[in-house]
C-alpha cells in the first residue's frame, strides 16, 4: 500500500508536485494519470525515495521508502528514464540488484525468463532496443517478488504484443492481491488497465475514483443541434435546464438534455430542426478536456468522485 | 491473447543481519566493478604503463649514468626505491584516477545510480561498499604493479644504486605504492561522486594530481614549498618512498596521513551530498 500525504516538490521556482494526498490500494491496478509534464515521474520518484519533498511525506507499507531494508523484496519500480549501466549486460545487472537484496543467483535466471530476455541475457543493456529495455526494467521491479510495484509509463516503446502482455502482467499481479501503481499520459491504455485512477494535473490532484465513474462522467453525453432558428431554440432549451455551447459553425452544443426531449421542444415551439446528433466524447478528448481545466481554471481543489462532473462542465463552457 | 503469466516467486526472505547485509552489498558492488569493461581496461593499462615507464626511465637514467647531474645521482643512490617506484607510477596512476571517478560518475551518467539507491535507499552503506571494494581492489593490483615495477627497476639499477627489499624502508615503500593507489582511487571516486560527471570528475582529479603541484611551486618561498608539500597527491606519494628525503617537508607516514586526510574529508562531503541531494 503506498499513501502519499501533502506530498509537495519544487524545483526551482517551478511547482512539480502540489500538495498531492492519496492512497494506493492492494488488490488493484491503479493508474496514475496525467499529461506529460503533469508531476507523475516526480511524484513516483518522491515515493521511491530518489528525491525528497519540500512538503508533506510518502510512505510503502507506513514507512517512507528510505527506511526499508532490502526494499526491492517488497517495493518493485520501473522507472521512465533507464536506470541500468549501459556497458553491463542484463543478466549482471540484475545480478548485483539480487546480490544486494540477498536473492540467490536462480532468482535473476527466473525473471530472464518471466520476460523473455533470455537470448540477449549476456548482451551489453546499452544496446538494448526501447522494447528490450523496459523488459529488463520489469525484470529488475519483479526480482524481489514485490508486494508493491511502482511502473511509470510502462508500455512505453513496446510492440502491440508487449503493450499486451505488460496489461496481462499488471493485472495478474494485482489479481494476486498485490499493490500495482502506474502512470500513464494515455486515458485508452488507463481505460482497458486500471480499475482505480487517481488522475493530476499540475502536480494537482483532478481526480480520485474508480475508472468506471470516471468514464461515466467525463465521457458525458452531448447533443449537436443544427437549427436555422438557433437563438429561439437555445431560449427554450436553456427553460428545460440545458446547457448550450454554440460552435463557431453555427451549431449548438447541448448538455443536460436528451435528444428526443430537444426534438419535442422543438416541435412545440414550432423550429425548424436541421440536425439533432446525440453524441458521446471520445475517452481521450474527455481527459484532455478534464486536464486542460485544471491547467485554465488552477484553483478549484482535489475532486473526488461524482465533484469530476463539475470539473468537466467548467471545462465545457 | 489471455495467456496467463507463470510469475515465479522468490525465496522466503532469509533471517536478517546488519553486518550481513553489508557482505552483500560489498558482494554486489564487486560484481558491478568486475562486469564493465572500463574496469578491465584500467588495470591493464595501469600494468602496461607502470612497467613500461620503469623500464623506459631507469634503463634511460642508467643508460646516461655519467650526464645526470651529481645531485640527481645522489638523490637516486640514496632512495632507489622511491626512484624507481616514481618512475612507474608518475603517468601510470592516472588509469586509477580515470577508474575512480567512472566507478561512480558511471552510474550518474548512464542512471545507474536510481536502481542503485532503490536498492538501497539509505544510500551511504551503497557508497561505503563500493568505496571498500573499490580500495581492496586498487590495492591488491597495485601492490601486483609495484612489486614487479621494483624487480625490474633493481635490476636495471643493479650496477649503479643496488637496493633489495631487505634494505631499511624498502618493503615499506613498494607496500606503500600499493596503499597510494588505493587511497588515490578513493580521492578519485570521492571527487567523482561529488561533481556525479565523468569528464568533468577526471577533469577534476587530474588537475589535483598534474597542475596543480607545478602551480603550487611557483608559489613564492616557504609558502609554495608549503602548499606544494600539503598537496594529496605530493604527500600521499611519500610513502613509496623508503625514507624522508633532505627536501621533503613531511616523512613518509606523514605525507600518506596528509593524503588520507584529504581523502577522508571528500569523502564525507560525498557522503554528506549524496545523503541530501536527489538522485
Amino acid at each position: 500500500m503506498i499513501e502519499a500525504r501533502e506530498l509537495t516538490k519544487h524545483y526551482g521556482d517551478k511547482v512539480a508536485v502540489d500538495h498531492l494526498s492519496f492512497v494506493v490500494e492492494p488488490g488493484q491496478v491503479t493508474g496514475f494519470l496525467g499529461p506529460n509534464g503533469s508531476g507523475k515521474s516526480t511524484t513516483m520518484r518522491l515515493i521511491l525515495g530518489l528525491d525528497r519533498p519540500n512538503f508533506g511525506s510518502a510512505t510503502v507499507f507506513g514507512k517512507p521508502y528510505r527506511q526499508l531494508v532490502q526494499p526491492l523484496r517488497m517495493v518493485g519500480a520501473l522507472l521512465e528514464a533507464r536506470a541500468v549501466h549501459t556497458g553491463r549486460s542484463a543478466y549482471n545487472h540484475l545480478l548485483v540488484l539480487a546480490q544486494s537484496q540477498n536473492l540467490p543467483r536462480r532468482r535473476v535466471d527466473e525473471v530472464i525468463d518471466l520476460v523473455g530476455l533470455h537470448p540477449v541475457a549476456r548482451k551489453r543493456a546499452g544496446g538494448f532496443s526501447l522494447g528490450m529495455g523496459q523488459r529488463l526494467g520489469i525484470a529488475a521491479a519483479m526480482l524481489g517478488d514485490p508486494e508493491v510495484l511502482v511502473l511509470d509509463e510502462p508500455v512505453n516503446g513496446l510492440d502491440p504484443e508487449g503493450v499486451l502482455w505488460i496489461r496481462n502482467l499488471m493485472k495478474q499481479l494485482a489479481a494476486e492481491g498485490r499493490t500495482v501503481f502506474v502512470s500513464s499520459h494515455l486515458m485508452n491504455e488507463m481505460a482497458v488497465t486500471a480499475e482505480h485512477l487517481i488522475v493530476i494535473g499540475r502536480g494537482k490532484l483532478i481526480a480520485d475514483c474508480t475508472t468506471k465513474e470516471f468514464i461515466e462522467r467525463s465521457s458525458e453525453k452531448s447533443v449537436l443541434v443544427r437549427s436555422p432558428d438557433a437563438p429561439a431554440l437555445t431560449e427554450a432549451m436553456g427553460r428545460e435546464g440545458g446547457i448550450v455551447v454554440p460552435a463557431e459553425d453555427g451549431t449548438l452544443k447541448v448538455t443536460h438534455l436528451e435528444a428526443p426531449r430537444i426534438g419535442e421542444l422543438a416541435a412545440e415551439h414550432r423550429l425548424v430542426l436541421h440536425e439533432l446528433t446525440p453524441q458521446r466524447a471520445s475517452l481521450e478528448e474527455a481527459f484532455i478536456e478534464l486536464t486542460r481545466a485544471s491547467l485554465e481554471y488552477g484553483d478549484h481543489g482535489p475532486v473526488h468522485g461524482s465533484d469530476a462532473q463539475r470539473v468537466y462542465e467548467e471545462a465545457a463552457r | 491473447m489471455t495467456t496467463t503469466l507463470s510469475i515465479p516467486h522468490a525465496e522466503p526472505v532469509a533471517p536478517r543481519h546488519a553486518a550481513l547485509d553489508f557482505s552483500h552489498l560489498l558482494q554486489s558492488e564487486w560484481t558491478k566493478i568486475r562486469s564493465v569493461r572500463s574496469t578491465t581496461w584500467s588495470l591493464v593499462l595501469l600494468l602496461v604503463l607502470a612497467f613500461g615507464f620503469t623500464t623506459l626511465i631507469v634503463g634511460l637514467t642508467v643508460a646516461q649514468w655519467s650526464t645526470n647531474s651529481a645531485a640527481d645521482r645522489l638523490n637516486i643512490m640514496t632512495d632507489p626505491v622511491g626512484f624507481i617506484l616514481a618512475a612507474g607510477f608518475q603517468f601510470a596512476q592516472l588509469t586509477i584516477c580515470v577508474l575512480g571517478v567512472l566507478v561512480i560518475a558511471g552510474e550518474y551518467s548512464t542512471g545507474m545510480i536510481k536502481a542503485s539507491l532503490l536498492a538501497v535507499p539509505k544510500r551511504v552503506p551503497m557508497l561505503a561498499a563500493k568505496c571498500v571494494v573499490f580500495a581492496a581492489l586498487v590495492f591488491v593490483v597495485g601492490l601486483l604493479v609495484a612489486f614487479p615495477s621494483f624487480f625490474i627497476g633493481a635490476a636495471l639499477l643493479h650496477d649503479k644504486a643496488p637496493v633489495s627489499l631487505g634494505d631499511p624502508g624498502v618493503l615499506r615503500a613498494v607496500i606503500g605504492a600499493g596503499l597510494y593507489l588505493a587511497v588515490l582511487g578513493l580521492f578519485a571516486l570521492a571527487i567523482g561522486a561529488l561533481v556525479r560527471h565523468t569528464g568533468a570528475g577526471i577533469t577534476g582529479v587530474i588537475a589535483f594530481v598534474l597542475v596543480l603541484s607545478p602551480l603550487a611551486q611557483l608559489l613564492p618561498g616557504s609558502l609554495g614549498e608549503h602548499v606544494h608539500a600539503y598537496l594529496p597527491s605530493e604527500a600521499g606519494h611519500l610513502i613509496a618512498q623508503a625514507h624522508q628525503g633532505k627536501d621533503d617537508l613531511l616523512s613518509p607516514w606523514q605525507g600518506f596521513g596528509v593524503f588520507c586526510l584529504w581523502t577522508v574529508l571528500l569523502l564525507l562531503a560525498a557522503t554528506f551530498l549524496l545523503e541530501r541531494r536527489d538522485a
